[in-house]
């Protein structure tokens, strides 16, 4: 692991050359996958995330299956060369809290009681990662969920914002997130503004967070356009040749 | 043929009947499904890009024979949910002892969806004209949203296909199709509906399918010589 930078923001420049409220070059492609019902693939700065979607297919074991609704499985794995330090494969304590966080954030724009019984996988395979990884996945699996004809209500967007060098930032990378002071998480409906998903690691005053959060919904509504292209493009290519 | 690609969550208007593949929030009708926008006069309907097949009662389906039971065989419908035949909605009187004999495990069934019970409980009944255990032919399986394009308008590019190769045809509405007739009407049947589910969304489809036969014939013509 690399030292701290002697200064992480400098003259309101940060290390990769954005201002604050910037993100990172986002680029989104739907249905990469063939033998999965839906699928995307991101690359968002740093991170490379492929995401699958699988059903809704029937549930197990089969008590798990509800009368009423559709259960959601959502998996979020690190690939073991996805950061400097080799990750020990498998699920561990972080990665099981996301999974969790990740599906309760997908949940309400899901309309599961149209498939009954029946379970919607999600997979979200983390394959380079630089901060900001389960945002990224939240985005990759929301576009592969509509890929596979999932009735739902809107898309989720998600991004991180925080603060590092007393500013606050839009979507950090790793050595913000490292070195900086707090780093938060956020998943929304763009659309309509609901707020699906919100974590926070380290401090921010109740100015700074609110500051923060209007951050984030702008950079949702920047993923959320690249979102919507992505699908659009899929079938535009679908339609050439 | 400019169409409407909607994601889920797009506003399709206000005052209009909403269809499939829509809902309604506060008087205003969203896309839910990621599809293609059909307005009528009244009515705004989203057709689905992809997705599992809905089972709904009155569709004709074809069904693979997964299980037999003492009082019903279940069948693999290519759906998220399984169909039971129970005998009795079998159309001939049978012993149980004889259910192997109608039909085995492994096999191919035309079959209609009766009723849908809560909570998707999907009774198939062997009551239509077409119904039947299937013995000859090929069964061939494609993505059911692509179901339309192959019967096309009216029925207009299914006919295309029977016409111009010659070989019997079954469509069943959860994406799979039986095909009759000799070897090689099979395999050109099959080339040419594949081809309409990988061009769905192009342009001028039925000429593109017109010439594909055309073509293949030819080549077929020269390879025999």
């Amino acid at each position: 692991m690399q030292n701290r930078p002697e200064k992480l923001i400098n003259d309101g420049v940060r290390l990769d050359g954005r201002g604050p409220d910037e993100i990172r070059p986002i680029k989104i492609e739907a249905g990469v996958l063939n033998r999965a019902d839906g699928s995307c693939y991101i690359e968002w700065g740093g991170n490379k995330v492929l995401a699958a979607v699988y059903g809704p297919r029937e549930a197990h074991p089969r008590h798990l299956q509800d009368s009423r609704k559709a259960i959601i499985k959502y998996r979020y794995n690190m690939a073991s060369f996805s950061v400097e330090d080799r990750k020990r494969p498998g699920p561990d304590r972080r990665s099981v809290e996301i999974s969790k966080v990740s599906r309760e954030a997908l949940a309400p724009v899901l309309m599961l009681e149209y498939f009954p019984r029946s379970s919607i996988d999600i997979f979200v395979e983390i394959l380079q990662a630089d901060a900001g990884t389960r945002t990224t996945g939240i985005t990759a699996a929301s576009v592969a969920l509509a890929d596979a004809g999932i009735p739902m209500k809107n898309l989720v967007s998600a991004i991180s914002v925080g603060k590092a060098d007393g500013e606050v930032i839009l979507d950090l990378i790793r050595e913000e997130d490292n070195y900086g002071e707090a780093d938060m998480p956020v998943a929304m409906i763009t659309e309509t503004g609901d707020i699906t998903l919100l974590q926070m690691d380290g401090n921010l005053t109740g100015e700074e967070f609110i500051k923060a959060l209007n951050f984030a919904k702008k950079g949702c509504e920047s993923v959320y356009k690249l979102q919507r292209r992505s699908l659009i493009e899929k079938y535009e290519k679908s339609c050439s040749d | 043929m400019s169409e409407e690609v909607v994601i889920p969550g797009c506003f399709l208007g206000e005052g209009v009947t909403a269809g499939e593949g829509t809902f309604v929030e506060e008087n205003r009708v969203y896309s839910m499904v990621y599809g293609l926008v059909k307005r009528d006069k009244k009515e705004v309907e989203v057709i689905p890009l992809s997705g599992k097949y809905r089972p709904k009662a009155g569709d004709l389906v074809i069904g693979k024979v997964i299980e037999s039971t003492f009082s019903m065989w279940i069948m693999d419908i290519n759906s998220p949910y399984e169909g039971l035949l129970r005998l009795s909605n079998y159309p001939k009187r049978i012993e149980k002892e004889d259910m192997q004999k109608e039909m085995r495990v492994g096999e191919m069934v035309i079959t209609r969806i009766k009723e849908v019970e809560f909570p998707m409980r999907i009774n198939l009944a062997m009551d239509d004209r077409k119904c039947a255990v299937i013995r000859e032919g090929v069964v061939i399986e494609i993505a059911h949203t692509k179901i339309p394009r192959v019967i096309g308008k009216g029925g207009s590019m299914i006919n295309l296909i029977k016409k111009k190769i010659g070989c019997n045809i079954f469509i069943g509405q959860n994406g799979r199709i039986w095909l009759s007739g000799s070897d090689e009407k099979i395999e050109l049947a099959a080339e040419t509906i594949l081809k309409i589910e990988r061009d769905a969304h192009a342009n001028r489809l039925a000429d593109r399918i017109d010439r594909f036969i055309k073509e293949k014939k030819k080549g077929k013509g020269k390879n025999a010589k």
